[in-house]
């Protein structure tokens, strides 16, 4: 009796030890982003006044805007994103990179970037840039999660409904719409997340008259100093993330189970007859992607009086009547640096995190689910609140961490941790559990099997989003603008900074700085490009 | 005994997958675990690999338990239905992996991975990518793998039921060989019984979970435990053993049990004639009831003598 109840127990060991080790990214998270959120959160409840914020109707104006926004901004970048994946998954045409890397692009370029970007064509900004800026970043989200779907779907069910007597459109409406659903669904998910949460967009196009919850918390914490407004819109903002990231988990689960995937190749084909509109339709969207890039190049080179490269040449300086204490350079390098140093620790948790969560699916853990939502929290939360509550909890850790090198990094690690488990998770759920198996039976420990067999399979992807949340950390801004000491700022920052003082330097400084940072950008995009990772990987 | 199982009983949840299975393989002994699918076999294989935990029983090698021995430690070599081969290894790296996981120097290494592939004929494929093999090429490679490390006990999970019949009778006959050659002890899994028989030495039944019945392919074929196993092994009439001369109480009938003859005992009328490739098969009426037969030419109406062949009749029980 007492020998089966010990093999009933090792029969559960394996569930254990993945639990145990699904303690350690918890526990990362718990430290670096649970505490900090939720010692605002609290600061802000025991200040009271939570209450009379939520029975503020300005409040409810600020969420209903915050969500209108966002909604709109979904509905542009579905609409625009569709062609693009219907390009991207089934079509055989030149210039097909170009399209890849022009979605790309917008994705990780910063956001006060973007926002400046599209300042250059909407001097004040307003409600319409704000939409399109969103979207504008998150077109590459429908793009890669639809199109990926898109390119393993099999064709022969829209052929059956053709031979049926469906028109194309009918087809693609009973047929294909149906099947690409739940990834569409997904996208939009994420895409309203992102679109919910934007923050350097919207204070650079809104201004103080267009607010979001986002920008109201930054300005409640830092102007204002009103915690308890900023902990209860928080707490606000909190609530609807977690809501549609459940939504995004369940659409998720669906699109995991339900279809027969193909390859690609076997799908890809030269467009035929109506399908041209629709790659025409794509290379309009291509156009609009790359216009407030030319645009930002442009005024980056002129100046009232003419083409100039003054704004590059004073990224040597310190600014108009020394604006910075540093040099836009010495930010440059601090950004590399710190974006590196990020990138590390993302990846060691990210990578950590998704084997744990193959692990926990695998030995039919319940828990997986939990760390799997856990672990995509951090997106969703204001990173101002994140950003803030690092200053008032930090200082509790040894060696007062507030003032260590390792803040501002480590606050970035939590924004790309998530896109490197979205990565490197379908990848390793993809390896076979057999070809683990055998490497084991041929004398394989579980480490070894890991360093023989999952490494050189996630490899590529491993790189790509090494390279994917490097990109992502040189151009965090909302906990970044928080945590960077006033003698160590990133480049955005900087730009932030710069264009908050007058003088045509500092703004043209500004521009420079961002066609910097986009370069370096847009140089990463095209190595991951390279790499030709399968598209597949979910946001 | 090399491999002992002792009454091991696998549960997952509600549903026993095995139940209170005991068997023994001796050392250079070939064992076939014969079932229909869902019979629990491979959970049987995959227990005995360490890659899953038995509710309860144990499984013993040389008298020692393995149940705190890890997969990796066991030194068991596994062949699946699929290959399984490392897509990002070429053939040789494929072969060599064991080799290297027990730290066999490089010269040693390379000159057992290339016998090895000569064992399974495949000389000169040691830089190709696996993934230009062919399915029958894959396997080869798949068993070369497993066998490369020397391993006490070779398991083998349906190792040739994805490659097409012309393909898998021959691997099957290149199987036996090289498993006798090499002196192997093996556990195979397969639920088709030719190639249990072709591979070999013991075959062990497996019905709902259950072995009901272990011994010689020959002991078994002849004489099935009951009438499931005696369908499985491909009878599909059972007739009292006096029916063909037999003092048991009953008999199952294959296919082959009976033979058109002119000097034949039974008579009956041709109700249905079937051309296969190298025979005519037919249906015979005797006394209301319609049995089976292999024959020359025959017409149907036309009234048939036939002979039985007692290699194609099993005795039940």
């Amino acid at each position: 009796m007492g020998r089966a109840v010990a093999q009933a127990r090792a029969g559960l060991s394996s569930r254990t030890g993945w639990s145990a080790a699904a303690l350690l990214p918890l526990a990362f998270l718990a430290l670096f982003f649970a505490w900090p959120v939720l010692a605002i959160v609290s600061l802000g409840l025991r200040e009271g006044g939570v209450l009379s914020a939520l029975a503020d109707s300005d409040t409810w104006e600020l969420v209903c805007f915050t969500l209108g926004q966002a909604l709109a901004s979904t509905v542009v970048a579905v609409l625009a994103g569709m062609p693009l994946a219907f390009v991207l998954a089934r079509c055989r045409i030149r210039g097909l990179g170009l399209v890849r890397a022009a979605v790309m692009v917008p994705f990780v370029l910063p956001t006060v970037v973007v926002g400046l970007a599209f300042r250059t064509f909407w001097p004040d900004g307003g409600v319409l840039p704000i939409v399109l800026a969103n979207a504008f970043f998150n077109v590459a989200v429908v793009a890669r999660t639809v199109g990926g779907l898109w390119a393993h779907t099999d064709r022969r069910a829209e052929d059956a409904a053709r031979a049926l007597g469906a028109s194309r459109p009918r087809a693609f409406l009973s047929v294909v719409l149906p099947a690409l659903a739940p990834a569409i669904g997904s996208a939009a998910a994420v895409v309203f997340l992102f679109c919910a949460t934007s923050f350097g967009v919207v204070l650079v196009l809104g201004g103080s008259r267009y607010r979001t919850l986002e920008t109201e918390i930054y300005l409640r914490t830092v102007e204002l100093f009103d915690l308890s407004g900023a902990a209860a819109l928080s707490l606000l903002q909190f609530a609807a993330v977690l809501a549609v990231l459940v939504l995004g988990a369940l659409a998720r689960r669906r699109r995991e189970t339900a279809l027969a995937l193909r390859d690609r190749e076997e799908l890809a084909r030269r467009p035929t007859g109506g399908e041209w509109y629709v790659v025409l339709a794509a290379f309009a969207v291509v156009v609009a992607l790359l216009t407030p890039v030319v645009g930002l190049v442009t005024r980056s080179l002129s100046t009232r009086d003419g083409w100039s490269l003054a704004g590059y040449v004073a990224l040597n300086t310190r600014g108009d009547r020394g604006t910075l204490a540093v040099t836009g350079v010495d930010a440059a390098v601090n950004s590399l640096r710190t974006a590196f140093d990020a990138t590390l620790v993302a990846l060691v948790v990210g990578v950590f995190s998704a084997v744990v969560l193959v692990g926990l699916r695998r030995s039919g853990a319940r828990f997986a689910e939990v760390l799997d939502t856990a672990l995509m929290l951090p997106l969703g939360v204001s990173a101002v609140t994140v950003g803030f509550g690092y200053l008032i909890t930090m200082d509790a850790l040894p060696g007062d961490f507030r003032t260590s090198p390792m803040l501002v990094p480590l606050a970035q690690a939590l924004v790309v941790t998530p896109l490197i488990v979205r990565m490197v998770l379908p990848v390793l759920r993809a390896v076979d559990e057999r070809l683990r198996q055998a490497a084991a039976t041929l004398g394989a420990s579980p480490a070894r099997v890991w360093r023989e067999v999952d490494l050189p399979l996630v490899g590529r992807s491993l790189v790509a989003a090494a390279g994917f949340g490097y990109v992502v950390a040189l151009g965090e801004f909302g906990a970044t603008s928080f945590l960077a000491r006033p003698d160590a700022p990133t480049l955005p920052v900087v730009i932030a900074r710069l264009m908050s003082r007058p003088g045509e330097l500092n703004s043209q400084m500004a521009y420079a700085a961002c066609v910097l940072l986009m370069v370096v950008t847009v140089g990463c995009v095209l190595l991951i490009e390279r790499l030709r990772v399968p598209s597949s990987g979910e946001f | 005994m090399a491999l002992e199982l002792d009454s091991i009983t696998v549960r997952y949840g509600r549903t026993t997958a095995v139940s209170d299975v005991s068997l023994s393989v001796a050392d250079g002994e070939v064992v076939a675990l014969l079932g229909p699918s869902g019979c629990g076999k491979s959970t049987l294989l995959r227990t005995v690999a360490g890659l899953e935990k038995p509710t309860s029983g144990s499984v013993r090698w040389d008298a020692t338990d393995l149940a705190g021995v890890p997969v990796h430690r066991r030194e068991f070599g596994l062949v699946f239905q699929d290959g399984q081969l490392f897509p990002h290894r070429t053939v040789a790296g494929n072969v060599a992996f064991g080799l290297r996981m027990k730290k066999v120097e490089r010269e040693t290494r390379d000159k057992r991975v290339l016998s090895l592939l000569e064992l399974v004929g495949l000389e000169g494929y040691a830089d190709r990518r696996v993934t230009q093999l062919s399915g029958g090429e894959q396997q080869r490679v798949a068993l070369a793998r497993a066998l490369a490390p020397s391993p006490r006990l070779v398991l083998l999970d349906e190792p040739l039921s994805a490659l097409d019949r012309a393909l898998r009778e021959q691997l099957a006959v290149d199987l036996a060989r090289l498993l006798r050659e090499a002196a192997t002890t093996a556990l195979v899994v397969t639920h088709d019984h030719d190639e249990a028989f072709t591979l070999a030495d013991r075959v062990a039944i497996m019905s709902r979970g259950r072995i009901v019945q272990v011994g010689p392919p020959a002991e078994v074929w002849s004489s099935p435990v009951d009438v499931e196993t005696a369908k499985f092994l491909g009878c599909n009439k059972f007739v009292p053993g006096s029916f063909v001369g037999l003092d048991v109480e009953r008999v199952g009938l294959r296919a082959t049990a009976l033979r058109v003859d002119s000097d034949g005992l039974i008579e009956g009328t041709v109700v249905e004639r079937v051309h296969r490739r190298d025979h005519v098969r037919l249906l015979v009426a005797i006394d209301g009831e319609e049995y089976e037969a292999v024959g020359p030419m025959a017409e149907v109406g036309d009234r048939v003598r036939l002979e039985i062949d007692l290699d194609g009749v099993a005795r039940i029980g």
